[in-house]
């Protein structure tokens, strides 16, 4: 009998200096209010980003900011509960980068019927006027820059073209990817594209799928990939069959290591866009909602950079200098 | 043995459980304004239902000394299930539903009747049969989330007003579940076998019980349940979502591990599970609510799993 009481005494100190720990300064801000900011996943470098661009933008303009997270990508429960724990904390705005964008609206509705701004970040909900304003890149300008550069840069050589995507059913990735086939001048089918595989933005799948590509294609010579970590994934693959200089990688996200491998060659060229300024400018719509009442709306661009340092004609482009000053992660 | 109430909580498994529950409500009530009001624990309670009612198929489970990995995955399976045939195949709502408790309940029966009948260890039939269901989910969904539910699916998450709090349905579904599992188990013949079972197969199929029998039906009902939680889930969400579910397979074995179950079967109360599920949603909640960043949920999570399971083996060792 002792043992299980000692133990449930053992258990209950922990969860005392456990939380205390982890706790620091949470009650005595309820005056000052609040804004939620809900990523994806909390180890995603361009999450991690956001949330600092959210923290300063917070910081700056009196706010308090709350975060969570999916535990995956695609986890739509836990953004739903972070959801409902932070209206129920009492929050001016959420600003959310939904992982599921149709699963996600029910809770959004709710959330704003209780008066809440909600922004979507980064990422629409469909439909997208399911929450107050969108905060995001163009991603369909991001796959266009990136397909008239490579256009440009083949310079008429017949184009074997492996794209990498994320996953089936995922908005972006299709945005980016019709982007790049649009900017390129074909249309989906095109004879030029001999493989597709997903991805899902991972480094490793990325070498796995170009390996795949290889054995089916060896002849590949334009790669497109739906972000960076895919693209030196991609890279690796095709070093390891000796053709890492005759292929042309193309990517879409401008992360600092992304940027770097832009630089040294390794990818020819990227389209950067800002998360920091996407969660800055939401917290500041959220900060003039607690101040005024005035609910912002609509899409707000935030902006995207083709960087390289193998300019071509005809495309508007900044270099590696630019791209390492404005990365993230 | 006569005992008084008191004297029999502390002398249940449930005793250590319980008080980590209150001193962690006691703290959070402390520390925020928000965290002792009726919505708040309705909201917690709604946050817990789905994990709560897998892990109430799980407890069963475990109490026969096996474990099920694919409990997320036959749920998110049962979700779109019942919500495709609803929207997309134009089936009446109801029947959708009980297609989707008959999936449930069939993929339960497989799992029993491959422990069984091949003598597999649960662990690996159920690890396949995790990644079996997810393709299938994935297969027969095309990657899509249903949306517009007829409303007969989205029922349990409707909400009725005691005082100033609206309750789900849901939420009162949950808990008649686990007073009716608490029942079965502790006060009929059949919860009695479960236990003997659990505590040492060879001696309980002695003794009479069919085990193979007794161990499918578990298995088979274990099933049923999680196609309940299916049910919770699309109402809770609106939506038949073929992504669910992926991580609550651990959180249910999470919610019974806290709760006191032994994981070595034979030992525990399925009310503890509730308890152990309802320990992680005020965790979840009450740090939200302090403004802490939710990768510490994770943290505390961890570290309560261990120390819950350090417990059961030092009780073990003291009462041998």
């Amino acid at each position: 009998m002792n043992a299980k009481i000692s133990a449930g005494l053992l258990v209950t100190a922990l969860l005392v200096t456990g939380c205390g720990g982890g706790g620091g300064g949470g009650q005595s801000s309820s005056a000052t209010p609040k804004v939620g900011l809900i990523t994806k996943t909390e180890t995603n470098p361009f999450f991690v980003k956001m949330k600092e661009g959210a923290q300063k933008s917070a910081q700056a303009n009196g706010m308090e900011l709350m975060t969570a997270a999916g535990k995956f990508d695609g986890d739509n429960a836990s953004q739903i509960t972070a959801i409902e724990n932070m209206v129920a904390a009492g929050v001016k705005g959420i600003l959310i980068t939904p992982s599921d964008t149709k699963a996600i609206v029910p809770a959004i509705k709710k959330a704003r019927d209780a008066g809440v701004l909600v922004i979507a970040l980064d990422t629409p909900t469909e439909p997208q006027d399911a929450t107050d304003a969108l905060f995001a890149t163009d991603n369909l300008k991001a796959g266009e820059l990136i397909g008239q550069y490579a256009k440009a840069a083949m310079a008429g050589k017949p184009a074997k073209i492996a794209t990498l995507d994320l996953a089936p059913g995922i908005t972006v990735g299709q945005l980016r990817h019709d982007g790049f086939l649009k900017g390129y001048g074909i249309a989906e089918g095109d004879p030029s594209v001999v493989c597709s595989q997903d991805t899902r933005g991972d480094q490793a799948k990325g070498q796995t799928a170009m390996e795949n590509c290889l054995q089916k294609a060896p002849d590949i010579n334009l790669v497109y990939t739906i972000n960076e970590p895919a693209a030196l994934g991609a890279y690796t693959a095709l070093k390891a069959k000796g053709r890492e200089k005759d292929v042309l990688i193309v990517s879409v996200d401008g992360g600092c290591t992304g940027t770097k491998a832009v630089k040294s060659g390794e990818i020819a060229a990227t389209s950067q866009q800002y998360p920091l300024k996407m969660a800055e400018d939401g917290v500041k719509a959220v900060s003039e909602f607690a101040k005024t009442g005035k609910k912002t709306s609509g899409y707000t661009d935030t902006g995207v950079t083709l960087i390289t340092d193998k300019s071509v004609s005809g495309v508007e482009a900044k270099d590696t200098a630019f791209g390492l000053a404005n990365c993230w992660g | 043995m006569e005992a008084t109430l008191p004297r029999r909580l502390i002398s249940t498994p449930v005793a250590g459980p319980l008080a980590a529950l209150v001193l962690a409500c006691a703290f959070f009530a402390l520390r925020t304004d928000q965290f002792l009001t009726g919505p708040n624990f309705s909201l917690i309670i709604q946050q817990v239902m789905v994990v709560g009612t897998l892990a109430i198929g799980q407890t069963l489970i475990i109490l026969t000394a096996g474990i099920d990995l694919s409990n997320g995955a036959i749920m998110a399976f049962g979700g779109i299930v019942m919500t495709k045939l609803a929207v997309d195949s134009g089936l009446p709502p109801v029947l959708a539903i009980v297609a989707g408790l008959a999936v449930c309940s069939g993929f339960g029966l497989v799992n029993g009747l491959l422990v069984t009948r091949i003598s597999l260890p649960p662990f690996i039939v159920t690890l396949g049969m995790l990644n079996v269901v997810f393709a299938l989910t994935h297969i027969y969904s095309n990657e899509q989330t249903v949306t517009d539910l007829p409303p007969v699916l989205t029922f349990l998450g409707q909400t009725f007003q005691v005082g100033q709090t609206n309750v789900t349905y849901g939420s009162l579904l949950t808990i008649l579940l686990f007073l009716l599992f608490a029942y079965l188990l502790g006060s009929t013949a059949w919860g009695r076998h479960v236990y003997a079972l659990g505590n040492s197969p060879e001696v309980a199929r002695l003794t009479g019980i069919r085990t193979r029998r007794l161990t499918i039906g578990v298995y088979t009902l274990a099933g049923f349940v999680y196609g309940i939680a299916a049910l919770l889930l699309v109402s809770r969400t609106g939506v038949g979502d073929p992504q669910a579910g992926q991580t609550d397979n651990l959180d249910s074995i999470t919610a019974v591990v806290l709760g006191g179950t032994s994981l070595f079967g034979g030992r525990g109360l399925v009310i503890g599970t509730l308890v152990g599920a309802l320990i992680v949603g005020v965790f979840r909640n009450g740090l939200q609510l302090m403004g802490v960043p939710s990768i510490y949920q994770t943290l505390i999570t961890g570290i309560l799993v261990i120390l819950a399971v350090a417990v059961d083996q030092l009780s073990r060792r003291r009462n041998r």
